[in-house]
């Protein structure tokens, strides 16, 4: 791995005030309500969190998974890998040192004050470890050195102050920063060649959230694509390599659960709950906004509904991923990510609202690239999951944290820079369209016969622009030029120096440095 | 001039997200007088005790909490009710929050102002990176201290210091009868401003009432410019004052504003000059005690840390009468008022200010940690005039930020102060030190270890000793299991530490109003003003006058 060096003094002082600035914009949601927040007899995510950390401390690592006398499944059992439940573990530790209440066996419901200022500073002790490293790390050291240092700060601010995942993490209550972190190091790690570590990093992502999986496939493609491109015995050991990696990551995060094959089923069981609906509340995807044609639910059984489900999202996923094993290199990979993440939530079985941040999150990385469609999506993102921050009661921390970005973006990312007037036409009244319907949903009450008219309004709309979205990322994945249906010439050159630029092909690099030792032989 | 408007938003975005922060009993006081003025007559305002938090701001705040009542009923109609003590629905904490970021528009608007002011000059624009257009505004938008007392803390102090910028800028800009003007609505808001109204008076007399060129003469006296500042003034003072000497209830409404029953110090000593005085006191007394040279019993155990006002009787050294304070406020004050007087600039006008600001903090009688900001406020905007005063400024407003501290006590917003205040300290000292950088190039001073931009290596030392301090206040304390034993210590040393600091400030900045000219951007506004001293050539160089003209 190499590393560019050489920063100013300046970079870093601006690098430490945007962590503070972070940090300070998390605490300040924080002050705000978590899901569930006095709402028996379930409550929501918070008290999951809290009630895992109550079932590792107290229980045996055999029983995480299982229905017990003392772990009721029923009630907020552990569904997500090993991982998380290793982390609710010191979490729970640390908490019973400094009170035992806070994860006493049965509790149900704790929402003191110093139960969630404990909660949260578990999130922001993520936040400080983790991820605001990860993502000063990604954009320092992902990038040729051409890359400004002003431009490092603006992506770093601009993944750091994303308000999706502010919101959920730090609002609603989940840690999408550990696995996402992990996940974006994965990348990183792939970046510099290190496709060991890389594959070891998503190995952890992948097992402290399933949802992982929606990289999987990329990754997958990237790897093989370059294996069989190699030379035999090269390949043969590389795949052996990585596959060990895999096995024995795997091996040491399930060593409690593999006394039997029962309990691996159990926990597999717990990680893929087919028997769930095709999806919950209003979201995204395209089942949901088609529902308001065709009735999906209805007509189809749930177990025809998943296959179904399985069947639209292969064929959706094939054209990108048999592109990435043809040509596998970091920037075809870093499309592929989002393009992965975004067909499945469009079109998989049972998916949530806050899934989208899956796809966010990748393209948030190749901001530099296309920085309109990325603010725009960023910003859509947000907004399809407005009904479930104002059922939260996150509505004004979602208001604050999005003015804020937008004041970020429109300032320094200048999204409409040098963009076809057309797009930026569409881009306005896109999100002048987004904003009515948002105020809408705030003021007016909706009419009694459709309690959910504006919910299905969000869905249906953000899922049209999710489509596009993904239609646009494949087009960038494929190389294909969009803004070159509106003929600008000096549009294209200004893109294929960005193209140029950015990220090296990796078998091109490849390529020259077998040239190269060929004719030395 | 839109990124203006960018800092404006991104600002109340950051207020948004405080509402649901610690909110002290001074929420609860400002509902009170809304209830107050919506409900009651007019001459039962200043008589009403239902609440122990009576109506103690000057009338036209009274009538500004009374506009407020009338969209607090759109919110919740119940806060309205005066005996509706400690009510605090959902709506009524989200209006009160609202109105005081609303309100902060006034502040805004002054802050934008300012911004064409400074704008004037070609060169400073030219010469001027982003951080010579935009540090000032910064630091008046992204205040820490109004962050604390307005937002959590929970104050109105946005308008009325958005009004007391909007008076000095108007009298920067010549405009010196509206400068009256607001200053006098912003006395009818708030009398603690009094502390700075001798800067006004002496300036206001000096250069609009006689010819500022001039030598002083009663023949070059303006009777007209007079005339026009008393009416200005003094029909300000007759609205707000007017109904209640109709009402005969003046010395009542007196009597609420000048509360003198309170004693030497607030609950927590703001670090002034008393602060040190009760220190040694207190340490004088431990020694005493020890010794056996007094006894025990006429030792009161006093307990600050109770939020109630109440009184600390001095035990070692004499007690302090009210009118002691007053004496030496005059005093402290006198030189640079005479110097006002002699230099007649806005430099020192400005100047002036803050001075009187900070002495009254040092010496008055009963004054509150927020008082602070009647200095850093106004100092703000001359942090550009030359090195030396953003040196003070720097020093002044880390020390004066962090004396805010035992305001929030709470944990989530412990952690905010803290990340806040780190914040602004790095951004201002990083921000100076760019700004200001050329000069410490050339000089051979190497940067040494703990040593901050544009101080010097103990002054820096003081600064970094903050960090200590707190992590002694905060973990130390509690590690050591002491706060059974001496539950004031903290407060004791914050306050004490903090006092050496501003005294250091109000030392270093009377020194330098005393022996120093007028240089810097300043000049420009004379410049305009008919009598110009200071040229426009003189400018790309005289930014950093102050410290080669010393040596």
């Amino acid at each position: 791995m190499e590393f560019s060096t050489y920063y100013s003094i300046s970079f870093y002082v601006q690098t430490t005030l945007i962590v503070l600035a972070t940090l300070t914009l998390k605490l300040s949601v924080s002050l705000w309500g978590h899901s569930g927040q006095g709402k028996p007899p379930m409550f929501g995510d918070f008290e999951a969190q809290r009630h895992w950390m109550e079932i590792t401390v107290n229980l045996p690592a055999e029983d995480w998974y299982k229905d017990t006398k003392d772990n009721d499944l029923q009630y907020w059992g552990l569904d997500y890998p090993p991982l998380t439940a290793y982390h609710m573990m010191i979490n729970g530790k640390i908490a019973r040192y400094i009170n035992p209440d806070f994860v006493k066996l049965g509790s149900k419901g704790m929402e003191d004050p110093p139960v969630k200022i404990f909660m949260r500073m578990t999130v922001l002790a993520m936040d400080l470890l983790l991820f605001l490293p990860t993502a000063i790390a990604f954009f320092m050291y992902s990038q040729s050195k051409k890359n400004k240092e002003k431009d490092i700060l603006i992506q770093i601010t601009m993944l750091v102050g994303y308000p999706g995942l502010i919101l959920i993490d730090n609002g609603h209550f989940q840690y999408n920063n550990v696995s996402l972190s992990l996940f974006i190091l994965a990348t990183l790690a792939f970046t510099k060649k290190a496709d060991i570590l890389g594959s070891l990093l998503f190995c952890l992502a992948l097992n402290y959230k399933q949802m992982e999986l929606y990289h999987a496939l990329p990754f997958f493609a990237y790897l093989f694509g370059a294996l069989i491109q190699q030379k035999i015995a090269q390949g043969i050991t590389k795949f052996i390599s990585l596959s060990s990696v895999v096995a024995l990551t795997f091996l040491a995060l399930w060593l409690p659960f593999i006394s039997s094959a029962d309990s691996i089923l159990s926990v597999i069981h717990r990680l893929f709950p087919v028997k769930r609906g095709l999806y919950e509340d209003k979201v995204a995807n395209v089942w949901c906004a088609a529902s308001i044609i065709i009735k999906f639910k209805e007509i189809f059984s749930q177990s025809d509904m998943a296959i179904i489900c399985l069947v639209t999202t292969t064929i959706c996923l094939l054209p990108s991923f048999l592109h990435l094993i043809q040509n596998p290199n970091i920037q075809h990979l870093q499309y592929a990510l989002i393009n992965a993440a975004l067909v499945f939530f469009l079109f998989s079985f049972h998916v949530h609202e806050k899934t989208i941040l899956l796809a966010v999150i990748p393209a948030i990385l190749v901001l530099k690239s296309d920085p309109l469609i990325v603010v725009w999506f960023m910003l859509i993102s947000v907004f399809s999951m407005l009904p479930l921050l104002i059922k939260d009661g996150l509505l004004l921390p979602t208001v604050a944290t999005v003015g804020l970005f937008w004041i970020i973006s429109i300032h320094y990312v200048k999204p409409t820079k040098n963009i076809p007037s057309q797009m930026k036409l569409a881009f306005e009244l896109s999100l002048l369209a987004a904003s009515c319907i948002s105020l809408a949903t705030i003021i007016i009450p909706p009419p009694a016969r459709y309690p959910d008219l504006f919910s299905l309004m969000i869905a249906i709309f953000s899922c049209l622009h999710f489509s596009l979205f993904a239609l646009f990322f494949h087009l960038k994945q494929f190389d294909i030029d969009i803004y070159d249906f509106n003929d600008s010439r000096k549009l294209s050159k200004a893109k294929t120096d960005e193209v140029s630029y950015s990220l090296r092909h990796r078998n091109t690099a490849n390529d020259v440095r077998n040239r190269q030792r060929n004719q030395r032989h | 001039m839109a990124d203006i408007w960018l800092l404006f938003g991104a600002a109340t975005f950051a207020k948004l997200l405080l509402i649901p922060s610690y909110r002290s009993t001074d929420f609860e006081v400002h509902r009170n007088w809304l209830a107050i003025t919506n409900s009651l007559p007019l001459r039962q305002w200043y008589v009403d005790e239902t609440s122990q938090w009576t109506l103690d701001y000057p009338p036209l705040f009274a009538w500004f909490e009374k506009l407020l009542s009338f969209f607090a009923q759109f919110f919740d109609p119940k806060m309205l009710e005066v005996s509706n003590l400690y009510y605090a629905s959902e709506e009524t904490v989200y209006f009160q929050r609202l109105s005081v970021i609303v309100t902060d528009f006034i502040f805004f608007y002054a802050v934008h102002e300012f911004k064409d002011v400074s704008s004037l000059s070609k060169d400073i624009k030219k010469k001027g990176s982003i951080f010579m257009q935009y540090t000032i505004p910064v630091l008046l938008i992204f205040n820490l201290g109004l962050f604390i007392v307005d937002h959590i803390h929970f104050q109105y102090n946005g308008i009325l210091f958005g009004i007391m910028l909007l008076s000095i800028i108007r009298i920067l800009q010549d405009r010196n009868v509206e400068g009256a003007f607001w200053f006098a609505v912003l006395l009818n808001m708030k009398h603690i401003y009094m502390y700075v109204a001798p800067a006004y008076f002496i300036y206001l007399l000096r250069t609009y009432c006689f010819q500022a060129d001039m030598p002083i003469s009663w023949s070059r006296f303006s009777v007209r410019n007079f005339a026009n500042l008393t009416a200005v003034v003094g029909s300000v003072f007759v609205v707000s004052f007017g109904p209640f000497i109709y009402l005969n209830q003046f010395s009542q409404v007196l009597s609420r504003l000048f509360p003198f029953k309170r004693g030497l110090l607030h609950a927590y000593w703001a670090p002034n000059f008393w602060a040190l005085y009760s220190g040694v006191d207190k340490v004088l007394t431990i020694v005493g005690v020890k010794s056996g040279i007094m006894t025990a019993d006429n030792v009161q155990s006093g307990s600050m840390t109770s939020g109630l006002v109440q009184e600390y009787n001095h035990t070692a050294l004499p007690s302090i009468p009210p009118g002691f304070c007053f004496l030496l406020v005059i005093f402290g004050m006198l030189p640079v008022l005479l110097s006002l007087w002699d230099q007649r600039t806005k430099v020192s006008f400005v100047r002036s200010v803050v001075l009187c600001g900070l002495t009254s903090y040092l010496f008055g009688w009963h004054v509150h940690e927020k008082a602070i900001l009647l200095a850093i406020i106004p100092l703000a905007l001359l942090t550009l005039n030359s090195k030396q005063d953003a040196r003070i400024y720097l020093f002044l407003s880390t020390v004066g930020y962090y004396s805010l501290f035992p305001l929030l006590f709470t944990p989530l917003e412990n952690m905010l102060k803290v990340l806040a205040l780190i914040q602004s300290s790095i951004f201002s000292f990083w921000a100076f030190s760019f700004i200001y950088s050329e000069k410490s190039r050339k000089e051979d001073d190497t940067p040494i270890l703990l040593q901050l931009p544009l101080l010097n290596l103990s002054e820096s030392v003081f600064i970094l000793g903050l960090i200590p301090l707190g992590l002694f206040n905060s973990l130390g304390f509690w590690l050591l299991n002491i706060g059974e034993r001496l539950p004031f210590l903290p407060l004791l040393l914050t306050s004490v530490y903090c006092s050496l600091g501003i005294v250091y400030c109000w030392l270093e900045f009377y020194r330098l109003c005393l022996t120093d000219s007028e240089v810097g951007i300043f000049s420009i506004f004379q410049s305009v003003s008919r009598f110009s001293v200071v040229g426009y050539n003189n400018h790309n160089s005289d930014v950093d006058q102050i410290p080669s003209k010393k040596k």
